[in-house]
């Protein structure tokens, strides 16, 4: 199988989706990145690459450059989608929601509902997160919690390049409004992806790894994380069962419960900060409906509460580690932390 | 002889990089024969035991049960008894062990054939009789992972992605094994592959017959691994599981039917499967093959007319554990020339590589 | 303004009629409202019938609308079910969005009626979507956008410019200006001038009295054409007053004594009757003929939404999602 990266299977689910269906269409800022500039039309391709090449492909009537006006475009967007089109749109940085919370929290979330199931909102919002490159407060928050809380959307968080591709098309052919967040730091990651398109349906988590001891539940980046700390414990005759969601709406809750039941031991690796997380609302969900199966609490690994730090000396503090993974699966099992972890 | 034989990690298919040593059925000191099974390895693909390709004393197992080696890397030492301890040391030592890359191997090709594109792998010298290995329902060309290199070795090998399997088209108007003969012949001419051995699996076997059987004099020896086609039984919840489930929990007890042990069935072979059936359009092929070929419990593709009237040889390998065709009904429909394999289920080829292997190069000969 | 006066006579009767339908409606929800059959509470459309009904007169269903909180006007205008609005409002299972909505979020997609919005100035940007699909599938419908004095002023709205101007959409911005943002005059509230914000995005656009219908319509129609034919958004501006409160249940103390009172002289309503009558246009049987039917639908309707059931408890938790 081909191995492709992370930015090019997203960018291969749209294309193939696009060629497939000519009432999709792209909106956002600079996602050709170029209209109407004296130089290169698609000189960007969007402001991380992934959307390159689409404006040569499919021009300006279906990939369409953006005003910095979310509440306007991503508006738009959603009427769009309520009256014939199935736009992705992209929110260049989740960081940014706070400008067009409404059009998605009170519009496309609520169409179907309060119109008595008369509407339907196709419409893919595209959205970047997640701690990396120095980013800072404004431009490394991961707040898939927030729009998970809301009902009438879908939350969608691929982990790796084969889980992206399948995910996006899935995500486009889907008749809900659905988020979708890519994690930046992931972008350069590759992975086998199959040239043909595939969907995977949402709500249906991935066990990557299935051990007896700790069932680990992971999103995005996390799973990576999570996978390694998974291994490294091995050494040390610790079996992990590793969960990866793929969407925290709709949350494959069954597949949760199954794999702590044979564990009895549970530890959620979360990027994002911990008030009202994901993370929490794992816990929450295990703890009361499968409370029998525990041996040991949970235990969270997760960003502080605080915004992310700039320097250098501090951003790689913030982000759960490796190692905090390794020291979680020890103290969730009672075991003595190795050697000087944190 | 005095020379040092080094035993290496196999390399089982493309995109092997490393394997674990598991278990060492010897020890050393031990004499062993070419074929002696030596170690478990388990990857990330499968697991299966490799076999000595020399016969001598195994005098040092140098990869511990365990370790996880690349592959190319020493894992033991063959020698004469005459060959001092110290020069084994001293082969050992300059043995890189950690970083020898083997050359990446041959990838897939496609080739447009009437109904779409057909992908398939050609592994093998430029001349010589052809090899052309016909999978069977549900699989692709990777199903033939240890049995291509092996055979590779002598001929050149081509196997292919049935139509509505893999990464070859998959909509179609018939999809049933006629239809599908047609295509390998379309294949085989496409190639210029002429005098040509064809190896078939399950579905993949009735195709060959098939196709053998109206190709005129261009196929020269047929081998036949636990056919479909001669009788009329098949294990109809296999088809209604492989179809229908699309989670890992579920789909791995189906699986696992295809074989004699469980064990020898990878996570990530039932992943692969998924990610098959998660394509456009797999799931329609998946549905529309099975009811053309063996709709409910009952075969309705039929080969034994092929086969009477084939002036070839012909070779049915039969796995004596086989879950999805009954053996006993395919050893009842022919006179000659079957063999069963003990402790193999449905896909002999994988199970016992070496054996299967073995018996399909003696037959090319015949 | 003599374009109007030539609308024939089957025309003119379907614009009485969509008034005259608003404004018995609305009066008849302010009485159910005051009886108690009405849950949360109604913003109520009287004095601004002219807009609804001259405007969306020249819509068809692939024409869309994003209306205002005020929505029951836009939607009786539209060509929405009456019945299934008064069941809607009066929060039955049968109601146009299965008693889910209420007043708020009336709609019905089907009639090219994108929703009453709880939101003020959300239908700008919606609208603006509804534009791009039609200009993209080449169909020539166009979209209208209203929105209030107090909603003129919201990012949504001012970003809703910038863009419609930038893909040149097909679709209208109506500023329903009767003076009010809640409690707040639009003097208060408002600085420049709706036309020249407009203007200042290069959008075209026009200041109309809102109590009369024929300029509504004459101004409208010109704008939707533009629309159409590929010429990019308008603005209009509509000024006229509204009888009542912000919402049912507003003591309007921020409202001069005679305020209303003044207003209701020049009621949209007796406005038509009278250009009509005194150019002869229609007769006052015609109208009056018009007004049995209508008040008998009203009276219909709410005593049928009277006697139909309530959703269950099952339809709770009915259309979520699409597939969940």
């Amino acid at each position: 199988m081909p191995r492709k990266s992370y930015r090019q299977a997203i960018n291969e689910a749209l294309r193939q989706e696009m060629e497939r269906d000519p009432s999709v269409i792209l909106m956002g800022e600079d996602v050709s990145g170029g209209t109407g500039a004296p130089g290169e039309q698609d000189a960007w391709g969007g402001p991380f690459g992934v959307t390159k090449g689409l404006y040569t492909k499919f021009g300006p009537d279906r990939v369409l450059d953006t005003h910095i006006a979310e509440v306007s475009y991503i508006g738009a967007a959603v009427g769009a989608a309520a009256t014939g089109l199935r736009p992705v749109a992209d929110l260049m940085y989740v960081d940014f929601i706070g400008t067009c919370l409404d059009q998605l929290m009170n519009q496309a979330a609520k169409f179907r509902y309060m119109f008595g199931g008369k509407a339907t909102t196709p419409l893919v919002v595209r959205t970047s997160y997640g701690v990396g490159g120095n980013g800072a407060a404004q431009h490394s928050q991961a707040l898939y919690p927030i729009l998970t809380h809301i009902p009438g959307l879908k939350v969608v968080l691929p982990s790796s390049p084969y889980e992206a591709k399948g995910l996006m098309i899935q995500a486009i052919r889907d008749n809900d409004p659905v988020i979708f967040f890519e994690n930046r730091a992931l972008y350069d990651t590759m992975g086998e992806v199959p040239d043909e398109p595939y969907s995977i349906p949402f709500g249906q988590a991935n066990v990557l790894k299935e051990g007896d001891d700790v069932t680990i539940v992971a999103f995005g980046r996390m799973v990576s994380f999570a996978l390694t700390a998974a291994e490294s414990v091995q050494k040390l005759g610790i079996s992990c069962t590793v969960v990866d969601p793929r969407t925290t709406s709709p949350l494959d809750v069954e597949t949760i419960l199954e794999t702590v039941a044979e564990t009895g031991r549970l530890v959620v690796v979360d990027e994002a900060t911990p008030r009202c997380s994901m993370a929490t609302d794992i816990v929450s969900l295990v703890s009361t409906n499968g409370f029998a199966t525990l041996k040991a609490a949970p235990k969270i690994v997760s960003a502080p509460h605080s915004p992310v730090p700039f320097s250098t000396a501090l951003e790689p503090l913030y982000l759960p580690s490796v190692e905090k993974i390794e020291a979680a699966i020890l103290a969730v099992l009672d075991k003595a932390p190795i050697n000087n972890a944190a | 002889m005095s020379g040092i034989t080094p035993i290496t990690m196999p390399k089982w298919g493309l995109t092997m990089e490393e394997g674990t040593v598991v278990k060492w059925a010897v020890k050393a000191g031990d004499l062993i024969s070419q074929e002696q099974e030596l170690v478990d390895i388990e990857t990330t693909k499968l697991a299966n035991v490799y076999e000595s390709p020399v016969d001598g004393t195994l005098r040092r197992i140098v990869a511990a049960e365990g370790e996880v080696v690349p592959v190319g890397a020493l894992i033991a030492v063959v020698a004469g008894n005459d060959v001092a301890d110290e020069e084994i040391d001293a082969f050992i030592a300059e043995s890189n062990r950690d970083v020898v890359r083997v050359a990446a191997g041959p990838v897939p090709e496609t080739i447009a054939l009437p109904g779409g594109q057909v992908t398939y792998l050609k592994v093998g010298p430029e001349d010589g009789e052809p090899v052309v290995f016909v999978h069977g329902f549900g699989a692709d060309h990777k199903g033939w992972v240890l049995n291509q290199s092996a055979i590779s070795e002598s001929h050149p090998t081509f196997a292919l992605d049935l139509p509505g399997h893999g990464a070859s088209y998959k909509r179609a108007e018939d999809l049933s094994a006629s239809a599908l003969a047609e295509a390998l012949l379309s294949f085989l001419n496409k190639l210029d592959l002429k005098n040509v051995h064809l190896v078939g699996h399950s579905l993949g076997a009735a195709v060959a017959a098939l196709a053998a059987a109206s190709s005129g004099s261009n196929v020269k020896t047929l081998t036949l691994i636990a056919p479909a086609g001669l009788g009329s039984k098949i294990n109809g919840p296999f088809f209604d599981g492989f179809i229908v489930e699309t989670r890992a929990k579920k789909l791995r007890p189906i699986i696992e039917m295809l074989v004699s042990d469980p064990g020898i069935i990878s996570a990530d072979m039932v992943e692969d499967v998924l990610k098959f059936k998660r394509l456009d359009g797999a799931q329609e092929a998946l549905t529309a093959v099975r009811a053309a070929n063996f709709p409910g419990s009952e075969q309705t593709v039929s080969i034994g007319p092929a086969i009477e009237a084939l002036k070839i040889p012909i070779l049915v390998i039969l796995g004596a554990e086989d879950k999805v065709i009954p053996p006993f009904q395919t050893k009842e429909l022919l006179s000659a020339n079957v063999v069963e394999v003990p402790g193999a289920g449905h896909i002999p080829h994988l199970e016992k590589a070496s054996d299967v292997n073995q018996r399909i190069q003696a037959h090319f000969g015949s | 303004m003599i374009a109007a006066i030539q609308l024939n006579r089957s025309e003119l009767l379907d614009a009485y009629e969509r008034m005259f339908a608003i404004r018995t409606f609305e009066e008849t929800m302010r009485r159910e409202f005051a009886a108690g059959s009405i849950p949360g509470t109604v913003h109520l459309y009287c004095g601004e019938e002219a807009s609804a009904a001259g405007i969306c007169m020249l819509l068809q269903h692939g024409d869309m609308i994003a209306s205002t909180h005020r929505g029951h006007g836009h939607c009786v205008a539209k060509g929405c079910d009456i019945e299934g609005m008064v069941k809607e409002i009066m929060g039955r299972r049968d109601g146009l969005c299965g008693g889910k909505g209420g007043s708020l979020h009336i709609a019905d997609l089907t009639k090219g009626m994108l929703g009453a919005n709880g939101i003020v100035g959300a239908g700008g940007p919606l609208a603006c979507g509804a534009a791009l699909t039609a200009k993209l599938k080449g169909t020539k419908d166009v979209s209208v956008a209203f929105y209030g004095d107090g909603g003129s002023n919201q990012g949504a709205i001012l970003e809703s410019y910038n863009l419609a101007r930038l893909w040149n959409l097909p679709v209208i911005f109506v500023v329903e200006d009767n003076g009010y943002a809640e409690a707040t005059p639009s003097g208060w509230a408002v600085s420049g001038s709706q036309v020249r914000r407009a203007n200042a995005f290069d959008i075209p656009a026009a200041e109309v009295d809102g109590n009369d219908f024929f300029q509504v319509y004459d101004t409208a129609a010109e704008m939707i054409e533009r629309a159409r034919e590929g010429g990019g958004p308008s603005l209009l501006h509509i000024k006229f007053t509204r009888f009542y409160g912000h919402f049912e249940g507003d003591a309007q103390t921020y409202r001069g004594k005679d305020e209303v009172a003044e207003a209701r002289k020049r009621d949209p309503l007796d406005v038509f009757r009278n250009r009509v009558l005194d150019a002869a246009l229609l007769e006052r049987s015609e109208l009056e003929a018009v007004e049995g039917k209508i008040k008998a639908l009203l009276e219909d309707a709410v005593i049928a939404a009277k006697n139909s059931p309530f959703p269950d408890e099952a339809d709770l938790l009915t259309d979520v999602y699409v597939e969940y």
